[in-house]
């Protein structure tokens, strides 16, 4: 059972509420217990076809030819289609937000760059006529050279994956080939620092093994529509996918969904709805795409590899002084979500940590790999627990209990945060005193007295001089294309603390002080604001603003 | 292609279905009769969304050929409960939020309740035995072993038919 711990921040919270904190049941949970629930795959169609799809048995490969004639006239085949039959058979996921270029042709075009890319579809009576006709498919493949490593694929030389991105590494803002965030000189604070320790940090891909793998039905409805039932996890950005893809107006698609057989970031890409609906739209009969198990093991996008390298600098009190770190996400083939993960990883650095030095350079980098895509935290949970592994080291090294020395560094009220925004709301501090207690780990009263309200700000809000190198740039990471250099800058003009001045807090009794709110600000009048003539038409949700550079800086 | 005259009984009713040769009865149950309570997951027999009971015995559908259900008799989710009235292990489930996205949420009923009509006082390691053939990605095993064992007390531990 839930458990409120109201003991903490209770002058912050109105406890005054009805449905919040009581048991309630899920509206859903009668059909699951009575099978009745409807996924996609629930619905009987009159007249149903099946489609399958030939994969590349290759990594990256030219098409030089392919003979479809024995598979059309294979038995209960009721349509093969090809690349050419797709109306606009190239697209980027995150086009729906303007945010990267396409990328990824629906089935391929001269060439395949992973292993099971989808070349072309069979309709057919049954699974098996399906299964039976593609085998009868002739593919003549020129392989080519594949890289599967991030940092292979980023040396001179490498082969190009993908060649929208011909230097194998997403563009941001169609110039820049890494995030990137400067906060203070690390390397300065790594000459001052007591011990340095850098250790390297490798994820490997997952799969999210969905109990229900991924698929959908499509269906011509009597009104010039499509229905279509999907496993989706994402339904509007399915349908918007899959308008752009066949190039019809979305309010011709008649999604369903909603009812997904496990899908935790598996069932975003919309990778069987274009097809489904293609298929339908090609042969007038409903048509199902379902990815059988091997296909979603084997072919199901899953969370990206990635490849974290961690340096920190640390004082012998426990403080940490410096962190660097350089992330490599491997997004395979297509770029999917990876671009967005990159950016959450670079968010997400230092981690909940106050820090007063902090480097990082993220690449979101093409391999021949299965293209990554969303789950479960993607971009966060892998830098995460390399930054807590790196925790638990840099506790060793300096002889400090791990949880003492991460609320030692925690994020307190009032501290600057290396992406230059103040920490409010902090409570990393209550969650490891929690933690300890729940999992009888003994800590002193020191730390067992500390709490997220006290002992920040002040110095610790102080945004230091960002380093720069003897061109005035932050420098750092790989060159990037069609930057220009410009003028020196001064030197950094905040010295760094120094290393006899105690950052730490003073133990404060836990709840001595109210957390004090100052009335908001009262909101700026409605102002017509001065709008520069965008080069290129921007659409998409404001809220990812941040992510295709349009935010007011 | 042949197909051959199948009849047997599903949740107490007779059925009558032509079927193809190799074909399996999660197809037959799904495309053929329409009961869409069993699931495909895997097609391999490894995950356990397709369990049913033929007479009695948890058993792979998709793994079984439909032909060798002639004269038996197949149970499902959807024969679990009367009407309105939920079955002790469905009421169970709802009450320890023992299913998430509920696609493994069949089977894994299908599989307790054989385990409760076979031994109607199980240990938790019986449970644990009974539905290791049942794979969940969601709520985990806790919830759903708790709410068998729950259903296991509430039946007084006797045994019946349910």
């Amino acid at each position: 059972m839930l458990e409120f711990r109201k003991e903490f921040f209770k002058d912050e919270r109105d406890d005054n509420l009805n449905e919040v904190g009581q048991p309630r049941q899920r509206q859903d949970m009668l059909g699951h217990v009575t099978g009745r629930t409807r996924y996609f795959d629930d619905h009987a169609f009159e007249g149903l076809l099946h489609l399958k799809v030939l994969r590349s048995p290759h990594s990256h490969a030219r098409l030089r030819s392919i003979d479809t004639a024995a598979a059309e006239r294979a038995p209960g085949v009721k349509r093969v289609i090809r690349a050419a039959d797709v109306p606009v058979n190239k697209n980027t996921l995150l086009s729906l937000i303007n945010f990267g270029k396409d990328d990824e042709p629906l089935l391929a075009v001269d060439k395949v760059r992973y292993k099971g890319e989808p070349i072309l579809a069979v309709v057919a009576e049954s699974e098996a006529a399906a299964y039976d006709a593609l085998a009868k498919v002739r593919v003549e493949y020129d392989p080519l050279p594949a890289v599967f490593d991030v940092e292979e694929a980023l040396k001179p030389g490498a082969p190009v994956v993908n060649e929208t991105y011909p230097a194998n590494t997403f563009e941001y803002h169609e110039k820049y080939n890494h995030q990137k965030l400067r906060f203070g000189d690390v390397e300065r604070a790594f000459a001052q620092a007591d011990f340095v320790v850098e250790e390297r940090y490798q994820m490997s891909p997952i799969e999210h093994a969905p109990t229900e793998t991924n698929g959908s039905i499509a269906a011509p409805e009597t009104n010039d529509r499509f229905v279509v039932h999907s496993s989706t996890q994402a339904l509007f950005f399915s349908l918007g996918t899959a308008a752009k893809l066949l190039d019809v107006p979305s309010n011709r698609l008649h999604y369903i969904g909603g009812t997904v057989g496990g899908g935790f970031g598996g069932k975003v890409d919309s990778l069987t709805e274009p097809l489904s609906i293609l298929g339908a739209m090609l042969t007038g009969r409903p048509v199902r795409y379902v990815l059988n198990r091997e296909e979603e093991m084997l072919y199901g996008c899953p969370r990206g590899a990635e490849r974290h390298y961690i340096k920190d600098g640390v004082m012998r009190d426990g403080r940490i002084v410096a962190r660097k770190v350089t992330s490599y996400f491997d997004a395979g083939a297509y770029t999917r979500l990876s671009s967005y993960g990159a950016v959450k990883c670079a968010a997400h650095i230092p981690g909940p940590y106050t820090i007063p030095n902090v480097c990082a350079d993220v690449y979101c980098v093409y391999t021949n790999r299965t293209p990554a895509t969303a789950m479960r935290g993607f971009g966060i949970t892998g830098v995460d627990f390399s930054l807590e592994v790196q925790m638990d080291k840099l506790a060793h090294k300096v002889g400090m209990d791990p949880m003492e020395f991460r609320i030692l560094n925690a994020y307190r009220d009032g501290d600057m945060k290396a992406h230059r925004r103040e920490a409010h709301n902090c409570a990393l501090i209550e969650c490891v005193q929690v933690a300890a207690e729940k999992a009888n780990w003994p800590i002193s009263d020191t730390y067992r007295r500390m709490n997220s309200l006290t002992g920040g700000g002040g110095e610790r809000a102080v945004i230091p001089a960002t380093a720069t190198d003897e061109n005035g740039r932050i420098g750092g990471g790989r060159p990037a294309t069609g930057t220009t250099s410009r003028p020196p800058a001064p030197p950094p003009r905040v010295p760094l603390p120094a290393a006899a001045q105690p950052r730490a807090p003073q133990p404060q009794p836990a709840m001595s002080q109210p957390r004090v709110a100052p009335p908001p600000p009262a909101p700026p009048p409605p102002a017509a604001q001065p709008v520069k003539p965008a080069a290129t038409p921007q659409h998409g949700a404001t809220r990812f603003s941040s992510v295709f550079g349009t935010r007011r800086r | 292609m042949t197909k051959t005259p199948v009849q047997f009984r599903l949740n107490g009713s007779d059925k009558a279905v032509f079927v193809d040769g190799g074909e399996n009865l999660l197809n037959v149950l799904r495309r053929g009769v329409g009961d869409m309570s069993a699931k495909y997951g895997c097609g391999q027999g490894t995950c356990g969304v397709c369990t049913v009971l033929i007479d009695g015995e948890p058993q792979l559908a998709c793994l079984t050929l439909a032909e060798t259900c002639a004269g038996r008799s197949v149970e499902t989710a959807l024969g679990l409960s009367d009407g309105p009235n939920l079955h002790p292990l469905q009421n169970a489930f709802m009450d320890h939020f023992a299913a998430q996205c509920g696609f493994c949420t069949s089977g894994m009923l299908m599989a307790a309740k054989a385990l409760l009509d076979r031994n109607p006082s199980p240990t938790r390691e019986d449970v644990a035995e009974a539905i290791s053939g049942n794979i969940c990605r969601c709520t985990g095993y806790e919830p759903i072993i708790n709410a068998i064992l729950d259903a296991a007390s509430k039946r007084g531990g006797q045994a019946s038919g349910g």
